[in-house]
């Protein structure tokens, strides 16, 4: 039997706010636990929710990059239901009238297509805490930093049906909400996290087949890892006679399986009832408007700009417009000077591979785009060659200045003079009658050995195009 | 000294005739004399109370004081207060001292009262007789062997039998207001917003509202002056300015409009309470006032409405009373199902179980829709029966509750009719409207309470209304017996 892949995903994405979505203590990662928990957090009796119109600016940021449909009105409900990190009984969230209504995405295909996901809603919630199993000798540890944490829950239509896809379309939101600046997309300290929802059906039927939900995914490669072993058991399952089973299933990474955490009759009934704490959101059009106003150029355009306008293939496009900082880099190298396509390949490869190398961040760079636009300058106006480049470029690296003081100070510049190449090209021309025989005899592959020799001769430092020209010429004399 | 109002006793304390560690003296040793009989005090905070009313002394010499400066108040025990044990009426927050003020708390100290302690009232403030509590039931001073009404019976009787020359109250359905009225003080439920919620124990979000008890229209709006105004820490509190409640307390009613509704004065009410509540009306005709008859027609929804709503909210506001993290907690629980289980089955008594089984269910998947959505719907047809009527009149009048104080132990074992005696004072919460009481000519030998309901942020014009009353009148100044 053909099967096809039905899937949809639930993204968590953390927003980059200063302070928690109902109270004024700080989001920031990594400290003490419960030294990031005030009394609203900690749901002290009768402490109050105060929304924090940050996050909501960013939920609406989010939502204008996906032509969302945005209500004038949206209302927080409470999510009910027991946890001991869960400190109110309940989770302040959204259920009728989200933040962000109906939008979509447009991803790329591995054949190059395009292909429009559908995103259902998203909505603003609070996150919980973390329960902590170990070190408590059988019993559990409260770290309640992280309650309170904003997060936009960006659902999708069941639109995908590839694991591909999902993690195509995974990663398009990924680099959506870091180039809004709404999300530092650190998926490692769970600023991102995705639910999956995975259902086969026999190819050509209509009807959705049982789905089953993986949780709180932190990877793109766990997450395409977990489709995959989910997608096999599943098949596996129905053809061997079974029936797929509602339930929620959690991913582990360290066994790479799937296994059950609750099925359906489990689960709980969250009763849902607007929060009387707090006010309806009245969403503006001079809000909209001002963050429509504030809004980056968003990735999709930013591609197509770099295509035009600097003549880049649409693979190096989107390559250099995969992060924002990537993209500026790229935009600042070829301000300082440097010509465009040539900018690219110095960008995504050298660069990229000597960060890559060292494990540096762009932002870590030891080279500035400035720097780096001084150089390739020197490429176009044959100051020096590509190869002599790639020197001047590790020492720029090192911290030996700019590319125009390294030049000098080592005695790279090129030399372009043709008298003076075409002495020392006579002069290996003389050194080596016998290969010059075996050339002119018909062995043209000698060429290089020639060319090889005088650059020897320079130290690298001749125009390799003059050296070609001039010897061919004084060869087939 | 116990008998004199806010304003006179400020006067005292300026003038310096006495000091306010004095004042303060004198009610501690009235609620050491007699608290013991009524119960109404949880915890008494002597030492903080005269600590407080020596600085206020300190301030009174400088001669720069507000109207509340070392006077001796008491807080229900629904208000955070740091450092003192909050506990709500529940075993649940026996052990629970609070780490932060309430804004009211907060409010009331920088104004300079002395709070001599925390009022008893009904488990999470939730019932009509104060016989919810867990530290037992609270009684009526006029009778000890009677209610004080309920949620704030401590606060109602503590005033009435003057151990506090005021107090704060909160009011969800009726429970500043029906206590008031069965205790014989004044008491007044703000409108809906116009005082923080901050720091005090949620029962009902949407419904609840603090404010004061007193023995006069003249103090509550000193109180009120205090207590009112919007909270950056509450974002259901009006930004709307606060008005001088004090300045127009004297305004001719000459040309006001009373509606008295006819669905108040039917079925179930005391002949006796409906006569008191007439003469009164008589007095307002006196005065000026012209009275005619309107209707509420939605008010045989009151009732039903509230008790889904309230418990609704309830059910998931007091979720956080989970064993974890504050307040009782079962011993040796064997796993995280019998802690919650067990700490939540001990923890709270049977009228609050009660009312979160009931929100419970009213919210659940398949009855939300004929309950919750339901309820939504007819508290919107009451507040606009509401509208239509402010339409035609200036405040609305009518009995605060149907009856005087019943005996201890008489209706609590019938939910039902105990849900009753909030008929007339349900409705403005459920419309967020102002609503006030005040004692009028006494029935059956006991206290009854006139209602006063007004326009959305009318406080000022219903203070004004009770104040003229009580200066035809002397109801309010009435004493019970053993308490003067």
């Amino acid at each position: 039997m053909q099967w096809e892949t039905v899937i949809g995903l639930e993204i968590h994405t953390q927003l980059a706010t200063q302070s928690k979505i109902f109270s004024g203590a700080s989001i920031a990662y990594g400290a003490e636990p419960n030294a990031q928990a005030c009394i609203v957090d900690l749901g002290f009796p009768g402490v109050l929710p105060v929304l924090n119109e940050a996050a909501v600016d960013m939920a609406l940021k989010f939502g204008l990059s996906i032509n969302a449909e945005i209500g004038e009105r949206s209302i927080f409900a409470r999510k009910n239901y027991f946890y001991p990190d869960l400190p109110k009984g309940y989770q302040i969230s959204q259920f009728e009238l989200p933040i962000v209504g109906k939008g979509s995405l447009t991803i790329d295909r591995e054949d190059g297509s395009q292909k429009v996901i559908g995103i259902t809603r998203a909505h603003l919630e609070e996150d919980a805490g973390k329960s902590l199993h170990e070190d408590f000798h059988g019993m559990s540890g409260i770290d309640l930093n992280r309650a309170g944490t904003p997060l936009l829950e960006i659902v999708s239509e069941p639109d995908m049906r590839s694991i591909k896809e999902a993690v195509a379309y995974a990663r398009k939101i990924h680099q959506l909400v870091v180039y809004l600046g709404i999300c530092d997309g650190n998926m490692q300290e769970g600023s991102f996290r995705v639910d999956a929802n995975l259902s086969i059906r026999p190819k050509g039927e209509e009807a959705l087949g049982t789905r089953t939900e993986l949780k709180n995914i932190n990877s793109f490669r766990f997450l395409e890892r977990a489709l995959n072993y989910e997608l096999e058991r599943q098949i596996d399952l129905v053809e061997s006679g079974g029936q797929v089973v509602q339930e929620t299933r959690l991913y582990d990474a360290d066994k790479d399986e799937t296994r059950s955490m609750r099925s359906k009759e489990e689960a709980n009934d969250y009763r849902y009832f607007p929060d009387p704490d707090l006010l309806p959101v009245e969403i503006d059009s001079a809000r909209l408007e001002s963050i429509r106003q504030g809004m980056p150029e968003l990735p999709d355009e930013k591609r197509s700009r770099f295509a035009s306008e600097y003549g880049l293939s649409a693979e190096d496009a989107g390559k250099l417009t995969l992060s924002r900082p990537l993209a500026d880099y790229y935009e600042s190298t070829v301000a300082a000077g440097a010509e465009p396509k040539m900018s690219a390949n110095w960008v995504t490869v050298e660069l990229g591979g000597a960060l890559n190398k060292t494990g540096l961040e762009l932002s870590e760079s030891p080279i500035s785009p400035e720097q780096l636009g001084g150089l390739l300058k020197r490429i176009a106006d044959n100051t020096i060659s590509g190869k002599i480049a790639k020197q001047v470029f590790e020492a720029i690296w090192s911290g030996e200045g700019d590319a125009d003081s390294i030049i000098e100070a080592r005695g790279l510049k090129q030399i372009t003079d043709t008298g003076a190449i075409e002495a020392i090209i006579d002069k290996v021309i003389a050194d080596n009658p016998k290969q010059v025989e075996q050339f002119k005899g018909g062995k043209e592959k000698l060429l290089g050995f020639f060319v090889g020799q005088v650059m020897k001769a320079t130290q690298g430092k001749a125009n390799p195009g003059e050296v070609n020209k001039i010897l061919l010429g004084k060869l087939k004399d | 000294m116990q008998n004199q109002t806010i304003a006179e006793l400020g006067a005292g304390l300026r003038a310096g005739e006495f000091s306010s560690v004095e004042l303060t003296q004198h009610f501690l040793q009235r609620i050491e004399r007699l608290d013991g009989e009524l119960n109404s005090l949880v915890t008494v905070t002597a030492e903080a109370a005269l600590a407080a009313a020596e600085a206020a002394d300190r301030q009174l010499e400088t001669g720069e004081s507000s109207p509340l400066m070392g006077i001796p108040i008491i807080q229900k025990d629904i208000f955070c207060t740091r450092g003192v044990k909050t506990s709500c009426g529940s075993r649940m927050l026996d052990n629970f001292i609070s780490p932060y003020d309430a804004t009211v708390t907060q409010r009331l100290l920088q104004a300079g009262a002395v709070s001599l302690g925390k009022a008893n009232m009904d488990e999470f403030a939730m019932g009509s007789s104060n016989e919810t509590s867990y530290y037992g039931p609270v009684k009526n001073p006029w009778d000890t062997s009677r209610v004080p009404g309920g949620s704030s019976g401590g606060s109602a009787a503590a005033v009435a039998a003057r151990l506090a020359v005021a107090a704060t109250g909160t009011d969800t359905g009726g429970s500043i207001r029906q206590p008031a009225a069965l205790c014989g003080i004044t008491g007044l439920k703000p409108t809906y917003g116009r005082v923080s919620r901050f720091g005090m124990i949620a029962f009902a979000s949407s419904l609840d509202q603090a404010g004061p008890m007193t023995h006069s229209a003249e103090d509550a709006a000193l109180l009120l002056q205090t207590m009112a105004g919007f909270d950056e820490k509450d974002s259901t509190s009006a930004n709307e300015p606060v008005p001088d409640y004090s300045e127009g307390l004297n305004d001719s009613l000459q040309g006001l409009r009373i509606g008295l509704p006819k669905e108040y004065f039917g079925e179930g009410l005391d002949p006796a309470v409906a006569a008191s509540i007439e003469s009164a009306i008589d007095v307002y005709r006196e005065l000026g006032a012209e009275v005619k008859e309107i209707s509420l027609p939605n008010s045989g929804l009151a009732v039903p409405t509230y008790y889904v709503v309230a418990p609704a909210e309830c059910s998931s506001n007091l979720s956080r009373f989970d064993g974890v993290r504050f307040g009782y907690r079962c011993d040796n629980p064997r796993d995280l199902e019998d802690l919650y289980k067990r700490s939540r089955g001990e923890g709270f008594g049977p009228e609050v179980k009660r009312r979160i089984m009931i929100g419970t269910y009213a919210l659940s998947a398949g009855y939300y829709d004929a309950y919750y959505l339901k309820a939504q719907k007819t508290r919107h047809l009451i507040s606009d029966d509401f509208k239509q009527a402010f339409a035609e009149v200036d405040v609305i009048m009518g009995p605060t509750a149907p009856t005087t104080a019943f005996g201890l132990g008489e209706k609590v074992d019938d939910p039902v009719t105990m849900y009753l005696n909030d008929i007339y004072t349900i409705a403005t919460n459920l419309a967020g409207l102002p609503g006030m009481s005040l004692p009028v000519e006494p029935a059956n030998g006991l206290p009854v309470g006139l209602q006063i309901i007004g326009d959305y942020f009318a406080e000022a014009k219903l203070l004004n209304v009770a104040h003229r009353f009580q200066q035809e009148t002397d109801w309010h100044k009435l004493t019970p017996e053993g308490f003067a």
